[in-house]
């Protein structure tokens, strides 16, 4: 790793879009948030579409032979993962309400959009 | 400008990894520099040695390892995605105690530390989805 940490570092937006169950990618996906927090990258997650249902606690994914994503996911902010933002939309559009597993900013449509601008790199999962 | 691609389908089941071959290929016709094209999730696939497609259809692995050939590209698979999914090189393959490598010479196995480095030295990371 060829890290120089005089460089101001790159902000990088990862924008989650699986649902937690469908299939491996939304796991992969906090994978590499974990490696990259474990390089010290500035990160921020986007929670969007069906990846809000990630944020729901309690769930019980061992039933079907699943890991517990919402476990990784409470923990995140011990990897020092700070900036978690949910797409409001999405939370309205599955009725989810505000129990959820992580620290999040709700954001809109305009909000989201500058999000996407601020961030230097973008990861699309 | 510097890019890098993630690429996340696998090959024949969606249009991802030849998107992003078409991508490729345009990138190098330009005055682009790829440095690092990344295969994670369901694309670990694009390694595989032992692919055979029908003769009418794109040989997607092939033409990765074509590119690789003729440009030098950096082609890095996760190692931990593709050894769940059975792509393995000799290396991982004795290690678990497997009876066969898979992973063609073109690919390299490696860990997510290379996607990171990848967003940290590129201009542009395009990601090529599910």
């Amino acid at each position: 790793m060829t890290s120089n940490s005089t460089k101001a570092r790159k902000k990088v937006l990862i924008i989650l879009t699986q649902s937690p169950c469908s299939g491996s990618l939304s796991r992969e996906a906090i994978d590499y948030c974990l490696a990259a927090a474990a390089f010290e990258q500035d990160l921020a997650l986007l929670f969007t579409g069906d990846a809000v249902l990630q944020l729901i606690k309690d769930q019980n994914p061992s039933v079907i032979n699943q890991k517990n994503l919402t476990k990784t996911l409470s923990a995140l902010p011990i990897y020092g993962i700070e900036k978690f933002y949910v797409d409001l939309s999405s939370l309205v559009k599955y009725g989810i309400n505000d129990n959820l597993c992580l620290p999040t900013i709700k954001v809109d449509a305009n909000e989201i959009s500058k999000l996407l601008t601020n961030a230097d790199t973008i990861l699309n999962f | 400008m510097k890019y890098s691609l993630v690429i996340l389908g696998a090959p024949y089941s969606t249009q991802s990894a030849t998107t992003a071959l078409s991508f490729t290929e345009a990138l190098l016709k330009s005055d682009h520099q790829i440095y690092r094209v990344f295969f994670y999730h369901d694309a670990v696939h694009c390694g595989s040695s032992l692919s055979q497609p029908p003769q009418d259809e794109l040989n997607i692995p092939a033409e990765w390892q074509k590119l690789k050939q003729t440009h030098d590209i950096d082609l890095v698979i996760c190692i931990a995605a593709a050894v769940k999914r059975g792509v393995l090189d000799n290396n991982e393959a004795s290690r678990h105690e497997k009876n066969g490598a898979n992973l063609s010479s073109s690919f390299e196995l490696s860990g997510l530390g290379q996607l990171v480095d990848a967003t940290e030295h590129s201009d542009r990371i395009i990601t090529f989805g599910p």
